[in-house]
């Protein structure tokens, strides 16, 4: 038998595609509004802002000049190129964050109407009916392809409202949507490669994570845009130029490589069984270890996996930091006005801190997405039915809550020391101080955990006193990334700062540390942790 | 002994769905219990409640002499659970699921445990997501036999097991009869019911319309009659209070007779029987009803269906 007689085994691959489509869109309607209505805020805002802070052109020249001597902000961004233009400015300000979250918001969506659907066996229904054998990864596709369509027009349309040109603001919107298709490419891949959605889902996200690492890191050391960055699918999408300097071939490597892409996943996906990944399952254990005689050794079980490529994750990520952050301050030692504005980002004096604060940040509300997902866990065991025999033991609510609610409390401290002890023992060797660096910058990886365990405590409270309105937590969370984003350059108004807990901690390294919010901020995620757990033992479980 | 369980009234909704609408079930120590109903008529809701999964709205429930929601963790050292829908860890061995199973129960029974597996043919080293619909199945009654628990729960557990390993299971369960254990079985399978249990329930949209042994059951219920009459009944027979479902038809033999079926009461019998002897019988068969006909007229919702609990005369 042939690989293309497989597939096209029955005569029409694709019929029924159009049906598939249609309930897809009807599943994943307020999803992708909510992204959407994500990337529409985060543009206008950040449009408003820079149009008020560099409203002339020699502003923004002036601008230009200090961002290109800094590299901690371009590792940030992307590559200093064009920013004396208006709509330059801000490509160069959203462009690499844009795509990132356009690569996880395909991520999501593609794992979910493929791998999801082949492993709760909902696939097996549907092709049960007249539908083609292709019908189902072509919809999924199609619906993803589309949220991206969808999402350059609206970013296009949201800069062109701005006062951006029409022509520079389709070109972005295009970019990022561009690469928000080669992610989607990327999770077909994945999800034909295992048989778990979480893992498909976590291996993508991992890659997309390694590009912007490799981007970051490029365009730290290189200002123009030359070097590491082209080996980057978030730098070529960074780099087609919109309001500048278009480069269309760049998008036509995009898409040639989403297709390459595309064309493995096909090749995987039609030599395989339905259900199957491509690695062969191999034989378990006949009888269970003695260790795993509890709900926490099962908890350990489902999450050491993931935790332990999370921390892998953060020490390769840290490693990378810590390499980079000294030469930041050797650039811009003499240009105070530099100083200034990254010190507004940060909070202490020394430029090379206020860098590590601001990257720091980001670790820690990754992390806090971590706990989240580790917490949506106790969710996803009760929806797929398998809360319902270990409840039916000798086991309580609370102890079934508290095996997963343990690696969403403890577990992100091990990817949080990862990154610190990483970034300290590589800084501290450019600096000649590693057990100084190691020490400090552990101790700001770890204050991080304070805000992590607010977002903890909202997941818990959500699981029990409002299972199904958990999206808000991952709204929550993606408005404080927002809050912390934009909040330094539109200078937004105290009180909304102050709905991230993240804005409530110590600037470390470097700022001065406080200890109120230290016992403030996880009194907070204990009271919410508590409100859930007792909301978990009163209501019903709910399977759907 | 105090019964196993005993549910009074129990009520439970979902929103606008009413799943239980005042629930009786009471199920005697040692006794293999039959919980039948239609799709949807509330007795996955039931035994859930009877697992603390789900609260009671109202009604009282008593489990093994406590109370399901408050005592749930102490209880269930003393039951074990099979679901209708057994959903595993997909990376975990069958071998795995089953003793964590145990040892979250309580203890496990290694030798038990063995044989078990070895009658129900079922290879604990493959990992669960890799076990088909009835392998999953057996991974789950192999967790459950192999505990000592007083009481069994089983949600539709032979759902997806071949014809072998369901005379597997009804051993089993005549087993755990004999050693005095208590089984709720809830069942789509007649002949299953019929062979393993003593009592049945039949609930139907969230009320229990019927319980008792299925003989109980079937005497109470009405005698299926068939006459074949020389000619058709006319005018002077009028058809006495009890009788149901009456048809009239050409013989089915090709002769020029009719054939006269219907469905009687107990009481309606002798009244039945009176009005056809001035008939012209030729031939007359009575027979209890079969289960089958038992359970259709319980689970047929239809206005004629005639078996509301309690119908309006
Ligand atoms: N979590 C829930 N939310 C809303 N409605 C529910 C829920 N669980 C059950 N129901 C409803 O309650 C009623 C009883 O359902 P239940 O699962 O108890 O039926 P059942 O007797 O077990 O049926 P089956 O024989 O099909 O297993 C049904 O109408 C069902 O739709
Ligand atoms: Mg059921």
């Amino acid at each position: 038998m042939t690989v293309t007689g497989r597939a096209s085994g029955g005569s029409r691959p694709f019929a029924g595609t159009g049906r598939l489509l249609r309930l897809a869109l009807r599943l994943d309607r307020l999803a992708l509004a909510l992204w959407l209505l994500t990337f529409v805020v985060l543009a206008a805002g950040v449009a408003a802002a820079l149009d008020e802070y560099y409203p002339l052109e020699a502003d923004r020249a002036q601008f230009a000049e200090r961002a290109r001597l800094t590299p901690a902000v371009l590792a940030l961004t992307g590559p200093a190129v064009g920013l004396e233009r208006a709509g330059g400015l801000l490509a160069w300000r959203i462009g690499a964050l844009c795509v990132v979250l356009a690569g996880l918001m395909s991520i999501f969506t593609l794992v979910r109407h493929t791998r999801v659907e082949e492993e709760t066996g909902r696939l097996d229904l549907v092709r049960s009916t007249p539908v083609g054998r292709l019908a189902p990864p072509a919809a999924a596709l199609l619906v993803t392809a589309g949220a991206n369509a969808a999402l350059a027009l609206a970013l296009a349309a949201t800069l062109v409202a701005s006062g951006l040109p029409a022509g520079g603001s389709l070109v972005f919107g295009a970019a990022v949507g561009a690469g928000g298709l080669f992610f989607a490419a990327v999770a077909a891949v994945t999800a034909q490669l295992f048989t778990s959605a979480r893992a498909a889902k976590a291996m993508a996200t991992l890659l997309l994570g390694l590009a912007f690492l490799l981007r970051a890191i490029g365009d730290a050391s290189n200002p123009t845009g030359a070097g590491l960055s082209w080996a980057s699918p978030i730098g070529w999408a960074q780099r087609t130029g919109a309001f500048v300097h278009v480069r269309w071939w760049l998008f036509g490597l995009l898409f040639a490589a989403a297709g390459a892409l595309l064309a493995v996943a096909f090749v995987l996906l039609v030599r395989r069984d339905v259900g199957s990944g491509v690695l062969a399952a191999r034989l378990g254990r006949e009888r269970a270890s003695p260790r795993l005689a509890s709900v926490s050794a099962l908890g350990a079980r489902l999450h050491r996996g993931g935790l332990a490529t999370w921390t892998a994750g953060y020490a390769v990520a840290g490693a990378a930091l810590g390499a980079v952050a000294h030469s930041v301050a050797d650039l811009v030692s003499d240009n105070p006005a530099v100083r200034d504005m990254l010190a507004r980002f940060g909070g202490g004096t020394q430029l090379v801190d206020a860098y590590l604060v601001a990257m720091f940040n980001l670790f820690g509300l990754a992390a806090a997405g971590y706990a989240v997902a580790a917490v949506w866990r106790i969710r996803a065991e009760e929806v797929a039915g398998r809360a319902e025999p270990l409840l039916a033991t000798a086991t309580g609510r609370t102890r079934f809550a508290a095996s997963h609610l343990w690696f969403a409390f403890a577990g992100p401290a091990l990817p949080l020391m990862a990154v610190g002890l990483a970034t300290g023992i590589t800084h501290g060797l450019r600096t000649g101080d590693v057990a100084g660096q190691t020490g400090r910058l552990l101790a700001a990886a770890l204050v991080l955990l304070a805000g992590v365990w607010v977002f903890a405590g909202l997941a818990t409270a959500a699981v029990g006193l409002a299972p199904r309105g958990f999206l808000a937590v991952w709204v929550a969370l993606v408005a404080c990334l927002l809050i912390g984003q934009l909040g330094p350059t539109l200078r937004l108004s105290q009180w909304i700062m102050d709905l991230s807990p993240y804005t409530h901690l110590p600037r470390l390294p470097g700022g001065e540390s406080t200890p109120t919010p230290l016992v403030a901020l996880p009194a907070v995620a204990v009271a919410l942790t508590a409100a859930g757990l007792v909301g978990l033992r009163r209501r019903d479980l709910q399977p759907s | 002994m105090p019964d196993a369980i005993a549910l009074r009234g129990l009520r439970k909704s979902f929103g606008q769905t009413v799943a239980l609408d005042g629930l009786d079930l009471t199920v005697a120590t040692g006794e293999v219990h039959g919980f039948l109903g239609p799709n949807g008529a509330g007795k996955s809701t039931a035994i859930r409640i009877l697992l603390g999964l789900l609260r009671a709205d109202g009604g009282e429930a008593r489990l093994l002499g406590g109370d399901p929601w408050r005592d749930a963790v102490a209880l269930h050292r003393r039951l074990a659970y099979v679901p209708g829908d057994v959903v595993l860890w997909p990376t975990l061995s069958g071998g795995e699921v089953i003793d964590l199973l145990s040892r979250l129960r309580g203890g496990l029974d290694r030798r038990r445990r063995d044989e078990l597996l070895e009658r129900f043919a079922l290879d604990p080293r493959r990992r669960a997501g890799t076990y088909s619909k009835g392998n999953r199945q057996k991974v789950a009654l192999v967790a459950a036999l192999a505990a000592d628990a007083e009481l069994l729960v089983l949600d539709e557990p032979t759902a997806g097991l071949d014809p072998l390993m369901d005379s597997v299971f009804r051993d089993c369960v005549r087993e755990v009869a004999l050693a005095g254990r208590t089984v709720l079985l809830s069942s789509h399978v007649l002949s299953e019911v019929e062979a393993l249990c003593d009592r049945v329930t039949i609930i139907r949209s969230g009320v229990a319309v019927e319980s008792g042994t299925l003989r109980d059951l079937r005497h109470l219920r009405r005698t299926v009659v068939a006459a074949e009459l020389a000619g058709p009944p006319g005018a002077r027979f009028t058809p006495p209070p009890g009788v149901h479902d009456l048809a009239v038809e050409p013989s089915p033999d090709g002769a020029d007779g009719v054939l006269l079926t219907c469905e009687v009461d107990q009481p309606g019998l002798a009244g039945l029987l009176r009005a056809l002897a001035d008939l012209d019988v030729r031939a007359l068969t009575t027979r209890p009803p079969t289960l089958e006909e038992l359970f259709l007229r319980h689970y047929d919702a239809s206005p004629n269906g005639q078996a509301r609990p309690a119908p309006a005369r």
